[in-house]
């Protein structure tokens, strides 16, 4: 059976199994009508011209694990920014791990979905933010229809969460094949801060098919930082919807550093609904053998005085395909709009590939809009320099790669996951130097 | 230290060395001077690696032993410096921590541990003083917005730190004001001893009045034509190039 009828028709049994009398039920239905109409996406469609999810759906994937297979945490912890005090959510395929999780209700909730969903005390966030702005296309929808579990984050106004919280969903091979739906919301009251950093982890080469939606409101003058770390097996792949509302004078920077999986899909949206706030996003893809890595961004000026930055660079060895497909909306009202936008991307082989698009759309006129993307190759007359100076090639190579990439860790606040990311880069690039630059 | 038999090279076919002769002995101070195009800048890639460069005849001989096949990091490790005529410039990557790169991968070559970072610092400091370097402009990334004379300052300083047993200036005198010619020339002077030479390649005599060389040869057409003592410089600088070229076609 095709992957699309099998989840259509697995849903009354899902409905069944989770609780039928949810708020959530007629969300969930009318979803499951959308995705029964839409459909996986498919090339014919321009947001995903460079990207065929085909090879990764022709897998028999269970879709309702069975059983939670226990991980002790001393075999997973490197998989954790494990150096500093967090709050964790820990998902085992698809199940909630209680066991590897650091949940709180002190002051902020730092929970399940599936809590929030089934308390009356959460019924009013839930009603107000759950699936209000993911939007109604296949992926998202077919996510909406089977939205269960998941992280649920709610700041209340006034908190600065010092502790970043982590989301980290394994995949351990207990099933021949996997497909989760992870389903989280993030609401951040006025002038509230957190911190987010977001993984998933296969334990085994079994396929694994991750189509995950996040749902973030930043609201006013709250700070949210949110850190994706894409570094799976290449039996993985991963569709990552994350979708932003900001209010006014919000800040929200989403780093996304994505240097495994077989097939990485980031759409990544913002709203801007408020004046004075500030949209960025920051990624690092370094890629190589047959991997894929997709990042479709959307920022949508709707109101005066904003800014968003992105910056992605990219660098693509063997037969590694990326693409960047960054679109910016500058609405009529949305003057004194600030937005700039660059792709930079260094291929290393013949084979590799990238196809950047950077789409704007801007309907004002008192605004300032950038955006730069370049395609190269390393400069030969630096490795020349370099190695003059008794700079083997190798680590010549690494080092360049690594100085064109450095300016993304430049906004990465916390240093563990600096330095996390800088050991990532340095064990891809197959050199042993640090990078302290 | 360095021995070089009948060296021809070309660069995508264009022959650039018709043979070159050169030996240098340790404690020796060379300058190699020339009109513009007559091989002088090709002479010192070659020697230190660069690859585009074809050698299709003749041999370099360092300690001895044939380099030809050695990468120019090999070469650097075996006391090979070159300071660039135009050093590049590369984003992202500090002063400091380039030079501990260099140093370190270096050591690793020769079987040794890292530099302690306090040995480190120290050195760092030293020879930054000695070249009366900004310690702010370490911090920098390599050569990006350096003026032409800091970038030249900032190769002296490299050399400083790597203690090469052949260094290699190629045309470091151009894009300097008198005062940091000086400063140049009194690091390279302080850098000199019994055990390591000094190639100096340059189009003008100034240079050669602050770092006053053993021997002169001129570059002519991909050959040395003429070699003789520091005196010749003076000569060059008085009547130019003219004459050796009439002296060579006569």
């Amino acid at each position: 059976m095709e992957l699309k009828e099998k989840l259509v028709s697995s849903f009354m049994a899902f409905e069944n199994m989770v609780d039928i009398d949810s708020p959530i039920h007629d969300i969930r239905t009318e979803a499951i009508k959308n995705f029964e109409t839409e459909g996986f996406p498919s090339k014919r469609q321009e947001a995903w011209k460079y990207t065929s999810l085909n090879s990764v759906l022709k897998h028999d994937y269970s879709v309702f694990p069975k059983h939670e297979k226990a991980l002790e945490y001393s075999d997973v912890k490197r998989y954790f920014i494990h150096e500093i005090d967090t709050y964790k959510i820990v998902f085992i395929d698809g199940k909630y791990s209680s066991h590897l999780s650091q949940t709180t209700h002190d002051g902020i909730d730092v929970c399940l979905m599936s809590a929030a969903l089934s308390k009356p005390k959460y019924r009013l966030i839930i009603e107000n933010y759950f699936n209000k702005i993911a939007p109604k296309d296949g992926l998202s929808s077919l996510n909406t229809a089977f939205s269960a579990e998941g992280a649920y984050i709610h700041i209340p106004k006034n908190k600065l969460v010092t502790k970043p919280i982590q989301i980290v969903h394994f995949s351990t091979g207990n099933e021949a094949a996997l497909m989760v739906q992870p389903r989280n919301l993030v609401v951040v009251d006025e002038n509230s801060h957190v911190q987010i950093i977001e993984r998933h982890q296969s334990l085994t080469d079994n396929p694994v098919l991750t189509n995950s939606v996040t749902e973030i409101f930043a609201n006013k003058r709250a700070i949210v930082d949110y850190y994706k770390i894409q570094n799976d097996r290449e039996s993985a792949s991963l569709i990552d919807n994350t979708f932003i509302n900001q209010k006014q004078e919000s800040i929200a920077k989403v780093h996304t550093f994505s240097f495994g999986g077989k097939l990485t899909r980031n759409n990544l949206n913002f709203y801007q609904n408020g004046e004075r706030l500030d949209s960025t996003m920051k990624g690092i893809t370094i890629i190589g053998n047959k991997q894929h890595v997709d990042h479709n961004t959307l920022v949508h000026h709707i109101e005066p005085n904003c800014e968003s930055h992105q910056d992605y660079k990219g660098i693509f060895n063997d037969s590694a395909t990326g693409v960047f497909n960054g679109k910016v909306i500058v609405e009529k009202d949305a003057q004194k709009t600030n937005a700039f936008q660059a792709n930079n991307n260094i291929l290393i082989s013949d084979k590799a590939s990238i196809n950047t698009k950077p789409q704007l759309e801007i309907f004002a006129d008192d605004v300032k809009c950038s955006h730069g993307c370049t395609i190269g190759q390393l400069d030969e007359s630096a490795m020349f320099y370099l190695r003059s100076r008794g700079i083997p090639e190798k680590e010549a190579r690494a080092l360049l790669m690594f100085a064109f990439s450095n300016n993304v860790l430049g906004s990465v606040k916390i240093p563990e996951i600096k330095s996390r990311i800088t050991k990532i880069i340095a064990s891809k690039l197959g050199v042993n130097i640090g990078f302290d630059l | 230290m360095l021995k070089i038999n009948n060296l021809h090279a070309s660069v995508e076919d264009k022959a650039i060395l018709k043979g070159i002769n050169l030996d240098v002995k340790p404690g020796e101070v060379h300058a190699i001077m020339g009109p513009n195009g007559s091989g002088k800048s090709t002479l010192a890639s070659v020697i230190a690696g660069k690859e585009e460069y074809e050698v299709e005849e003749g041999e370099i001989l360092l300690e001895g032993e044939n380099i030809d096949e050695l990468g120019p990091e090999e070469r650097a490790h075996k006391g090979v410096f070159l300071s660039f005529q135009y050093p590049v410039e590369i984003p992202g990557v500090s002063v400091t921590n380039f030079m501990k790169t260099a140093i370190n991968e270096t050591r690793k070559a020769k079987g040794l541990e890292d530099m302690p970072a306090n040995e480190m610092l120290k050195m760092i400091r030293e020879k930054s003083e000695m070249l009366e370097i900004d310690r702010k402009f370490l911090s920098r990334s390599l050569n990006e917005g350096f003026s032409g004379g800091e970038k030249k300052r900032n190769e002296i300083f490299q050399m400083a730190m790597l203690e090469p047993r052949l260094a290699i200036l190629d045309e470091t005198d151009s894009g300097l004001d008198i005062d940091a010619l000086r400063i140049v020339a009194n690091g390279v002077n302080k850098l000199k001893s019994k055990d390591n030479a000094v190639i100096v390649i340059t189009h003008y005599q100034r240079l050669l009045d602050y770092i006053v060389p053993d021997y002169v040869h001129v570059l002519h057409d991909g050959k040395i034509v003429k070699s003789g003592s520091a005196a010749l410089a003076h000569e060059l600088e008085a009547k130019g190039y003219d004459w050796i070229k009439e002296e060579v076609n006569a």
